[in-house]
């Protein structure tokens, strides 16, 4: 069943400023956009506004799954409708087992109905297919027996929230620079574990980066380029390569205008 | 049920004439004891008739106001079988103990309700502490209350030496090493509300042994209720002792308790407190490192609702070269209650080579909690290495957020987080049903609207 996100002229503030000028952008299952721009151009304040942070306003617009407007949601009922994100810096929770938090998500990812304080998926199905999902992925079993990203490497973090992707088979995943700060190994490691989500359960992935790196190895078939708060170039994979080989200095004589609210942005 | 009442004990103290001469005359007319202990216990009357009670003047009662409690309304305990109601109503507590250790020791209202089976001792001696010094009185003159910074320390401390009634002896004898951990049981029910007992350990040269000592409150009514207790431990040397100590009184408890342990050369000893219940307690919980080489590792879970107020002051005495404590705290509040941590590490000039570390942190979940953590170190010796650290901070929205975007509502988000802060502690405690009676206990608080 394919399932629909669609972001409409979506703005966004933190701290009053103004950060996304009208951001608008179209996905389907099993699709893999990417999401492209310089430092600062505001990527991760859509990934934050999308998954529902408390300190990004939307100040107009929508997110519509499957026509539902989400934007009224809670984060949790967010990812229960379907959403993931997979975070760019994972926060760290001590003392906390990635089994157990993984536990208490799938249980509630996947019974959306359930009410706090009923049981949680049966614990042996539970592992078993803990155990399978880190296999596939790499991941040494006791993995599971850490603490959540405490202590964790840069890598150790990234493929701990594609682990988690996996589980939470999601409609809708955002990619938040998964591939910074990892080696290509890695990166190659995640990429596959990606794909395999998606092309088992049907997620359409955005792939926000600003590295052409990962786009080798998680295809896109739509790739947008954010800038100055507004996506300005919408295309095929052929941008990526015009990205890697002249840089974002064309989209900024392209879009003067844009690159004005780029380096409001970028003090 | 009415029928429950009706065969229910009375107060098990007189209502009125507090800890008066005449009470304390009446007392020990009431004690079948030999004559060094009722001296021992005259000097410490008399230390508390001239003691004066605590008031804020005192540096450690700055933040702990006592003046609600009415001492006048207790008295000495009455000594009384436990009524059949009041068992029933300790039971569930002592079947989890039982269920959990060998065997163990009970005191219902301040009076033995439960020997221990001789037989799953290990080798081990465990008695209540009156049965202990008609058996054992050597042992107990040497090192019942002999200590005077446990003895007069404040008013409450010499009450509790003049009028301790109750508790249990833990004596292990030289290399005995008892695998099985054994329980020992506090409890006021029904209609008690007075209890002054005194848990005195002693283990003996290379011995082993770990005791869970419980203090709670079950079926009792909404009156208030009294305890004044004491502590002491003796580690011998190159001995082990795993001690825990879980304090749930109801929240119409006053709680006070001095404790001290007494380490040997080559010693250890492992300390967990859990402090969760009471309306107020005042504990002085003691580490002194006396041989070289002993180790001390204490651990604290504290956790307060409602109006509670907790005040624990800890020391980690170094007094002899070579030694090692490690301390860590952590406290959850709750609504407006109130956690007041005061630690000290104390080095003595001999102390060479000591390695002593004390934290405490809280996590205060409501607007109105307020926890004061209040580390300090007072060193003479100049080769030595000490760290410490309190913190008290809110639950950590990021973490929420996290959690949140994975699916898992706010509440559970709080709570897995409330049970993480607390697993670094949990992680040190070796024994698997305390680590269990902890976390019970806090989801439990944390839970309680």
């Amino acid at each position: 069943m394919t399932k629909l996100l669609e972001i409409k002229d979506l703005h966004v503030a933190i701290d009053g400023k103004e950060i996304l000028k009208g951001v608008n952008l179209t996905m389907r299952s099993g699709e893999v956009h990417a999401l492209m721009g310089p430092n600062g151009s505001g990527k991760s304040t859509l990934s934050y506004a999308i998954a529902g942070h408390p300190n990004y306003e939307v100040t107009s617009g929508e997110v519509l799954l499957d026509g539902q407007d989400i934007l009224e949601l809670e984060a949790d009922e967010r990812a229960k409708a379907g959403l993931f994100l997979a975070f760019q810096y994972p926060t760290s929770i001590p003392g906390v087992t990635v089994a157990n938090f993984l536990r208490h998500a799938v249980t509630n990812v996947r019974n959306p109905g359930r009410k706090e304080g009923e049981d949680l998926v049966p614990m042996r199905d539970f592992r078993k297919e803990l155990r399978a999902e880190m296999d596939e992925l790499g991941m040494d079993p006791d993995f599971a027996r850490r603490y959540l990203n405490e202590g964790f490497s840069g890598g150790e973090k990234k493929r701990a929230e594609v682990l988690q992707l996996a589980m939470l088979r999601p409609a809708f995943a955002i990619l938040d620079e998964t591939d910074s700060g990892l080696d290509i190994d890695a990166v190659r490691v995640v990429s596959e574990g990606v794909n395999k989500v998606a092309a088992k359960v049907g997620t359409g992935v955005l792939v926000i980066t600003h590295y052409q790196r990962i786009l080798t190895y998680i295809k896109p078939q739509f790739v947008h380029i954010l800038y100055g708060g507004k996506i300005v170039e919408d295309g095929g994979p052929e941008l990526v390569d015009t990205l890697e080989r002249e840089g974002y200095d064309w989209v900024r004589a392209k879009y003067p205008n844009d690159a004005k609210a780029e380096d409001a942005l970028s003090v | 049920m009415s029928s429950a009442t009706t065969i229910n004990a009375p107060p098990n103290s007189a209502s009125v004439g507090g800890f008066s001469e005449t009470a304390f005359e009446a007392f020990l007319a009431t004690r079948d004891e030999p004559a060094w202990l009722i001296e021992r216990r005259r000097q410490a009357f008399a230390k508390f008739q001239a003691t004066p009670w605590p008031t804020a003047r005192d540096e450690e009662w700055r933040r702990t106001d006592i003046r609600g409690l009415k001492l006048d309304t207790f008295g000495p305990p009455i000594l009384s079988e436990p009524s059949p109601a009041d068992r029933v109503a300790a039971a569930p507590t002592i079947d989890a103990l039982a269920a959990h250790y060998a065997t163990g020791i009970a005191h219902i209202n301040a009076s033995l309700s439960q020997k221990a089976d001789a037989s799953k001792l290990g080798g081990a001696v465990l008695l209540d502490l009156a049965s202990a010094i008609k058996l054992h009185p050597e042992l107990i003159k040497k090192h019942l209350l002999t200590d005077p910074a446990t003895v007069e320390a404040d008013a409450l401390s010499a009450l509790h030496a003049a009028f301790w009634t109750g508790g249990t002896l833990l004596y292990v004898p030289k290399g005995v090493k008892v695998e099985a951990p054994l329980y020992s049981l506090i409890c006021l029910a029904g209609q008690g509300h007075v209890d002054l007992d005194h848990t005195l350990v002693i283990l003996d040269e290379g011995a082993e042994a770990t005791l869970v000592r419980e203090s709670t409150s079950r079926g009792r009514d909404d009156s208030p209720a009294f305890h004044a207790g004491g502590i002491e431990l003796f580690v011998g040397a190159g001995a082990k002792l795993q001690f825990v100590n879980i304090q749930n009184w109801d929240e119409q408890t006053w709680h006070f308790s001095r404790e001290r342990a007494y380490v040997s050369q080559n010693a250890e000893i492992q300390w967990t407190v859990g402090g969760l219940g009471s309306r107020l307690a005042k504990v002085n919980q003691d580490v002194a490192l006396m041989g070289e080489k002993a180790n001390a590792q204490v651990n604290g879970v504290l956790f307060t609702t409602g109006k509670q107020h907790l005040a624990y002051f800890t020391r980690q005495d170094h007094i002899a070269p070579h030694t090692t404590s490690d301390l860590l705290y952590k406290g959850g509040l709750k609504d407006r209650s109130r956690i007041v941590w005061k630690g000290m590490i104390k080095v003595e000039k001999d102390a060479q080579r000591t390695n002593a570390y004390q934290k405490d942190d809280n996590l205060v979940l409501s607007n109105q909690a307020r926890a004061d953590s209040i580390p300090g170190l007072e060193i003479e010796a100049n080769d030595v290495r000490c760290t410490h650290g309190a913190t008290a901070g809110r639950v950590d929205e990021e973490m929420i957020f996290y959690a949140q975007a994975r699916g898992v509502d706010r509440a559970t988000a709080i709570r897995l987080i409330v049970e993480g802060f607390f697993a670094n502690v949990y992680d040190r405690i070796t024994l698997e049903p305390v680590r269990e009676t902890l976390r019970l206990a806090v989801a439990d608080k944390l839970g309680r609207r």
